[in-house]
């Protein structure tokens, strides 16, 4: 049951990057087609564009939900890798507890940042 | 009791160990996308967290981040991103079902299901050729 409620997270959080990563790398790497077809403006990674996004709370929170679904998605993905090897029981539970707490560790990490941009004030900050 | 198999071939199985056919290969494919992303993902996570520097901070990280290799290493990111969302488009709707058809009767000449799904195998694979055709126009050309 737990591993079937594992894989259903999996696959949720497969979709739920497919629409923000997709989002994201048209804002960041398809920029100067976008830029062509009149949409957007300047380099997406100049400073203030940044941090012009990072102060938006709908940026903040979608930042956050990419990255709890982008480490959830990855991290499950490499302890199905590791666990498909025939691991030891003791191994598997070992690398799945190594996997979340490096897991929340990154997560706790990434918010704490994109809080603390989100409230920054004015330019330069 | 049932006995559980072990996996002898380990992760050389990803490169052959039968009769695999493309879709096994994809699968491959799919695997080191992943496992690449996670790393560029990873990275990208304390890459990032330098905005809480400020202005500067990040001027000089970007400033850094823009060298050749970089740009290049950005680029094939984009490309697994590109094969890996498309490929788990196809994976997620075989395993919910909606690509492999009805069960049926085995009659010769027998069809499995992923040959059943093969021509969407290989259109998603166009779009995804295309879609890493167009980033490449982008990194690389289009007001360069």
């Amino acid at each position: 049951m737990r591993e079937s409620r594992l894989w259903s997270w999996h696959i949720l959080s497969g979709v739920i990057i497919l629409v923000l990563l997709g989002f994201h790398m048209g804002i960041m790497h398809l920029s100067h087609i976008l830029l062509f077809m009149g949409i957007g403006s300047g380099d997406p990674v100049q400073a203030d564009q940044v941090f012009q996004r990072s102060r938006q709370a709908a940026y903040m929170i979608t930042y956050v939900l990419l990255l709890g679904a982008g480490l959830f998605h990855g991290l499950y993905g490499l302890r199905s890798i590791f666990f498909e090897l025939s691991l030891p029981k003791i191994a598997e539970k070992t690398i799945g507890g190594i996997l979340a707490v490096a897991g929340i560790g990154l997560f706790l990490y990434g918010s704490y940042i994109a809080v603390v941009v989100f409230q920054m004030n004015g330019v330069g900050s | 009791m049932q006995q559980k198999l072990k996996n002898r071939i380990g992760i050389l199985g990803w490169l052959g160990g039968g009769r695999y056919i493309l879709d096994r290969y994809a699968y491959t494919v799919h695997r080191i996308t992943g496992l690449a992303i996670l790393a560029y993902f990873i990275m990208h996570i304390f890459v990032t967290g330098q905005r809480i520097g400020g202005h500067e901070q990040w001027e000089s990280t970007m400033a850094f981040f823009s060298k050749p290799v970089f740009r290049i290493g950005e680029f094939l990111v984009f490309l697994a991103f590109a094969f890996h969302a498309l490929n788990g488009i196809r994976l997620t709707l075989v395993e919910l079902g909606w690509l492999i058809g009805k069960a049926e009767v085995s009659e010769y000449p027998f069809r499995d299901s992923t040959r059943r799904h093969r021509p969407v195998f290989i259109v998603i694979m166009l779009f995804a050729a295309a879609l890493m055709l167009i980033g490449g126009v982008d990194f690389y050309f289009v007001m360069k």
